[in-house]
C-alpha cells in the first residue's frame, strides 16, 4: 500500500499556511486555512475539496514540501467529491488506456527524449538542440504506454495513476536509458515529485526539458543571435510540481535575448490555462474559466508581450487560439530556442 | 464495333466512353460490402442533352442506365445490378449561377460537394450550403437522389428540403424542370407549383437529375464545435430536446464508439455553433451551457468535453476512419430522436455478436423532428470473413430497425425489399404506377426499388 509522504506535524508548526492562504481561488486567512488543513488531515469534508480548481499551485507554495495538493486530491477521491462531472472523469480515465498492442522497444543505452503522450508533436523535437537524444514514444498509436497518467490529479483519481504508473515506468526503463529528458513538464513532475511522494521507485533519472535546452543552448552559445522579443510565458500547472526548474525559464530567455515581461500573473502568481476549470461542476465554472483566460491574456497584452511561450500542449490547445486572436503570437519553447540558433520553427 | 458503344461514342465522344474490362472494373464495385456487379459500358456525358440522348438510345435497346455521382453511398446503389450503361456524371460539374441576394446557386448535378464548398469559400464566403459528412467527392445529384443530410440539418432539415428547383432527364429522355425554372423564370423557388417531388429518394430510378438550384444559408465568420458528454444514453433525447429548443446549433450530432477508448460507452454530443463575433458565440454558449445544460453539469451527469474547437468539413467523414484503411458500411435509419438509447443498445449488441467494435452516430434533422441514426460495421477488405460478418450485421440491423418502427435511409436492395414488404399497400401501388408511368421500359437503375 503506497503512503503519501505527508507530515501533519509540519502543518501544525507552519505559521503561514501558504498552501491555502496563497491559493488564487480561495480567500482564506491563516487561521481559516489552519482549520481547513486540519479537516483535510482528519479526512473530513472541507470547502477546500469543493472549491479547489486543481491548479497544483499549493504544491509549490508549501515551503516544507509537504504535498498539500496530493493530499487534497486523495481526500477528494476517498470522499467521492469529484471536481468534474462523472462522464468527463470517465472520458479522461479511458483516454489513458493503452490500446493497439505493445510498443516496440529498442534498447538505447544512452540519453533519451520521452515524448510521453505527445508523439504527434514529434516535429517539435528536431534540430541541433535535440542531437544526441534518442526519441522514445514516437508511435502515436502506442503513445499511451508512455502516458505518465498524472492528468488524473485533475479528476481526483490518484488511484488510477498509482495503478498505471508502474507499468509506464517499466516501459520507459525497458529502453535502458542512461537518463530521460521529458518533453512535458507533467512527466517530469510525475517521476521527480509524484512518484517519490507516494514512495514509488523510479528506475531512471530524469532531466527537465528546460534544463536540457538551457545546457544545449549554452554549448551552442556562439550560434545564438538574440531574438529581442518581449515574451510572456504560459506557465503550466504541472510545472508547480518541479518549481525548482522554473528558474530555467528566465535563464533560457536571458541566454537567447528575449525579455520576459513583468506582469501580474507571472511565476508563482501565474494563472492556469483553464482547461480543467471549464468543465467543473461548480456553478458558473465555464464563465469563471473564460474570465480567468481573459484576465490572463489582457495581462499579457498590457505588458507589451509580442509572443506567448508555451510548453504544455494542453495550454496551447486551450488558449493558443485566443492568444493569437489577441495579436500575440503563440509559440513553443523549443521552437523559440531553435529560432535563437537560426533554425526554422517546426 | 458494337452498336451501343458506337452510339455512346457519337454522343459523348470516344474519350468518354468505355467497354474495356480494366475500366469497367472500377465501376463494378463500391466501397461497401456489396458483391461486384459489372456494367457493360460506362459513359461520361457533359450535358443534359447528352444524357437525354443516351437515355433515348437505351430505351430503344432496353438497356439499363445507372447514374453514378461520387459512388460514395456505400450501399451498392450505383452498381449495375442488371448490366447496361453506367453514366458517370462527374463531368457535369459546372457552377452556372450564384445569386447572392436570393441565397441560391444553380449547379450541374455532377458537381461535387467539395467543389461547391470551395467555390463559396472563394466567391461568397458569407454563404454556405449544407454539406453532407461524405467525402468531398460526393455529388449534389447523388446526395439528393438518396435524401442526404448535411451540416445544416438541424435548422433546415434534409438536403432535399433545401432546393429551389431541379432539372431532370426522365427515363424516356425528356428534359423536364421543376419549380420557378419550369416557367422560364429564375431558379429561385420550388414552391408553390403542384408538387411533383418524384426524383429525390428514388436512387435514380425515376430519372437523372442534371441541374439543381441549391439553397444557400448565412455562413458566419466563426464556426466552432463544442462537445457535451454524457454516460447515460437515456439522457440523450432530453438533452437534444433542450438543445433544439435553444435552436442555436447548426449541426447536432451524437457519437459513441468502442474505440478509441475515450469514446467507449460515452455519448459525445457535438454542437456546431457559428457567430459573426465572439460575443455572438458567447451569447449562444450561455444559453446552451449556463442555462439549459447547467443542471446536468452540476449534478455531474453531463459535462463540457470541449469548447471552441475548429470544425473540419466534412464533419462526419473525419470520424469515420478512426481505424485507418479498413472497410466500413453503415445502416442509416431515419428515426425519432427518442430512439437514440435503444439504437445505441442495438448497435452495441449486434456489433458484439459479430466481433466488430461498435460505432453509432445520430444527427438531428430539423428541429428534433427526426434523426439520422447510423450503425457502422467495420471490416477488412482483404478478409472475406469479416466482410460477410459486416454484411450479416447490416442485414440484422435493417430488420431490427424496421421492427422498432424506424425507417431505412438509402437502404441497399436487401433493405429496400424489407421496406416495400411493410409498406402500406396503396402507397406501394402508387409507387408502382409512378414507376411504370415514368419508366415504361424499366431501364432506370433496375434492381433498385423494384415495386413489381
Ligand atoms: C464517410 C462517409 C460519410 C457519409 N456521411 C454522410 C452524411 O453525413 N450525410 C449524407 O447524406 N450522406 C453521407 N454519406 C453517404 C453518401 O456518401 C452521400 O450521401 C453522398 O452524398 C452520395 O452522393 P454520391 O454522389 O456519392 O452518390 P452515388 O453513390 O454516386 O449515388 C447514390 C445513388 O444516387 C443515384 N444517382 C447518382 N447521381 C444521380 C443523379 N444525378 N440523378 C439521379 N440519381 C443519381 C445513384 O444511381 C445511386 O443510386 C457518407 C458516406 C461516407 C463514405
Ligand atoms: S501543507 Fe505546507 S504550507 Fe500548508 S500548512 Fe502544511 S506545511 Fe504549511
Ligand atoms: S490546487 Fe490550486 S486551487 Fe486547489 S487548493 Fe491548491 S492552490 Fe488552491
Amino acid at each position: 500500500m503506497l503512503q503519501l509522504d505527508f507530515d501533519e506535524k509540519k502543518c501544525l508548526a507552519c505559521e503561514t499556511r501558504d498552501c491555502l492562504t496563497r491559493c488564487q481561488y480561495m480567500d482564506l486567512d491563516a487561521e481559516a486555512a489552519g482549520t481547513e488543513i486540519q479537516n483535510l488531515i482528519n479526512g473530513t469534508d472541507t470547502r477546500v475539496l469543493h472549491d479547489c480548481r486543481t491548479c497544483y499551485a499549493c504544491e509549490e507554495y508549501c515551503p516544507m514540501a509537504n504535498h498539500p495538493f496530493y493530499l487534497i486530491v486523495s481526500r477528494q477521491e476517498e470522499l467521492g467529491i469529484a471536481p468534474l462531472p462523472e462522464p468527463i472523469v470517465k472520458q479522461g480515465i479511458q483516454m489513458g488506456i493503452a490500446f493497439r498492442g505493445d510498443p516496440e522497444i529498442h534498447e538505447v543505452n544512452g540519453p533519451v527524449l520521452n515524448m510521453g503522450v505527445f508523439s504527434p508533436l514529434i516535429r517539435l523535437a528536431q534540430g541541433k538542440l535535440f542531437e544526441g537524444l534518442t526519441l522514445i514514444s514516437t508511435d502515436s498509436r502506442k503513445m499511451h504506454h508512455y502516458f505518465c497518467q498524472l492528468m488524473y490529479l485533475h479528476f481526483a483519481r490518484t488511484s488510477v495513476i498509482k495503478d498505471r504508473l508502474p507499468k509506464v515506468m517499466a516501459t520507459i526503463a525497458a529502453h535502458k536509458p542512461t537518463e530521460v529528458v521529458h518533453f512535458h513538464d507533467e512527466c517530469y513532475g510525475t517521476y521527480t515529485s509524484f512518484a517519490p511522494a507516494w514512495g514509488m521507485d523510479v528506475p531512471f533519472s530524469s532531466i527537465h526539458l528546460f534544463e536540457h535546452l538551457y545546457n544545449r543552448l549554452t554549448e551552442l552559445r556562439d550560434e545564438i543571435k538574440p531574438l529581442n522579443y518581449k515574451v510572456a510565458y504560459q506557465r503550466p500547472c504541472s510545472s508547480r510540481l518541479s518549481s525548482d526548474k522554473h528558474r530555467f525559464v528566465d535563464k533560457i530567455f536571458d541566454l537567447i535575448g528575449v525579455e520576459h515581461v513583468r506582469r501580474q500573473y507571472r511565476d508563482e502568481d501565474a494563472l492556469c490555462c483553464g482547461s480543467t476549470i471549464l468543465a467543473q461542476k461548480t456553478p458558473d465554472s465555464r464563465r469563471f474559466c473564460l474570465n480567468q483566460q481573459k484576465k490572463n491574456i489582457e495581462d499579457m497584452k498590457e505588458s507589451g508581450a509580442e509572443l506567448c511561450i508555451f510548453n504544455c500542449p494542453a495550454c496551447m490547445q486551450t488558449i493558443g487560439k485566443q492568444v493569437a486572436e489577441n495579436g500575440i503570437m503563440p509559440i513553443w519553447m523549443s521552437d523559440l530556442c531553435r529560432m535563437a540558433i537560426g533554425e526554422q520553427p517546426a | 464495333m458494337d452498336s451501343v458503344y458506337r452510339a455512346l461514342a457519337d454522343i459523348v465522344g470516344e474519350d468518354y466512353v468505355s467497354e474495356q474490362t480494366e475500366e469497367l472494373f472500377t465501376y463494378s464495385k463500391d466501397l461497401g460490402t456489396s458483391e461486384p456487379r459489372w456494367p457493360e459500358y460506362v459513359a461520361a456525358p457533359k450535358t443534359a442533352d447528352e444524357v437525354s440522348r443516351i437515355v433515348e438510345m437505351a430505351n430503344e435497346q432496353k438497356l439499363a442506365v445507372v447514374p453514378l455521382g461520387g459512388g460514395m453511398s456505400l450501399a451498392g446503389l450505383a452498381l449495375a445490378l442488371r448490366g447496361g450503361i453506367t453514366l458517370d456524371l462527374k463531368r457535369m460539374d459546372q457552377i452556372l449561377e450564384l445569386n447572392e441576394q436570393g441565397r441560391y446557386m444553380v449547379v450541374e448535378a455532377g458537381v461535387s460537394h467539395g467543389k461547391v464548398t470551395s467555390y463559396l469559400h472563394k466567391n461568397a464566403p458569407h454563404l454556405m450550403h449544407s454539406e453532407p459528412g461524405a467525402p468531398p467527392a460526393a455529388t449534389i445529384g447523388g446526395n439528393l437522389a438518396i435524401h442526404g443530410q448535411g451540416d445544416l440539418a438541424h435548422p433546415y432539415g434534409f438536403n432535399s428540403d433545401m432546393i429551389n428547383g431541379l432539372e431532370v432527364v426522365l427515363p424516356t429522355g425528356e428534359i423536364c424542370r421543376m419549380g420557378s425554372c419550369a416557367l422560364g423564370n429564375q431558379w429561385y423557388t420550388l414552391r408553390p407549383l403542384p408538387d411533383l417531388s418524384l426524383f429525390m429518394g428514388w436512387s435514380g430510378c425515376t430519372g437523372i437529375i442534371t441541374k439543381v438550384s441549391l439553397r444557400l444559408f448565412p455562413c458566419k465568420k466563426i464556426q466552432e464545435q463544442d462537445v457535451f458528454v454524457v454516460e447515460n444514453e437515456n439522457l440523450v433525447p432530453e438533452i437534444l430536446f433542450k438543445l433544439t429548443h435553444v435552436g442555436m446549433a447548426e449541426d447536432l450530432v451524437v457519437v459513441s464508439q468502442e474505440i478509441p477508448p475515450p469514446f467507449n460507452r460515452l455519448h459525445y454530443i457535438l454542437i456546431n455553433l457559428a457567430g459573426d463575433s465572439r460575443e455572438e458565440l458567447e451569447f449562444k454558449r450561455q444559453l446552451i451551457f449556463d442555462q439549459n445544460l447547467a443542471k446536468y453539469i452540476q449534478e455531474g451527469t453531463g459535462g463540457i468535453g470541449a469548447a471552441g474547437q475548429d470544425i473540419e468539413r466534412p464533419v462526419v467523414s473525419k470520424t469515420s476512419d478512426w481505424r485507418k484503411g479498413g472497410g466500413f458500411e453503415y445502416v442509416g435509419a431515419i428515426v425519432p430522436v427518442g430512439f437514440y438509447p435503444e439504437g445505441f443498445r442495438l448497435g452495441v449488441e449486434i456489433s458484439a455478436r459479430h466481433e466488430i467494435p461498435y460505432t453509432v452516430l445520430g444527427r438531428v434533422v430539423g428541429c428534433g423532428h427526426s434523426m439520422m441514426f447510423s450503425w457502422t460495421y467495420a471490416f477488412n477488405r482483404a478478409d472475406n470473413d469479416t466482410v460477410s460478418h459486416a454484411r450479416q450485421a447490416l442485414h440484422e440491423t435493417d430488420e431490427r430497425v424496421l421492427e422498432m418502427g424506424g425507417t431505412l435511409w438509402k437502404p441497399a436492395v436487401f433493405g429496400q425489399k424489407l421496406v416495400m414488404d411493410r409498406m402500406d399497400a396503396n402507397t406501394r401501388e402508387m409507387m408502382k404506377k409512378v414507376k411504370t408511368l415514368l419508366d415504361p421500359n424499366g431501364i432506370m437503375n433496375p434492381g433498385n426499388w423494384e415495386v413489381a
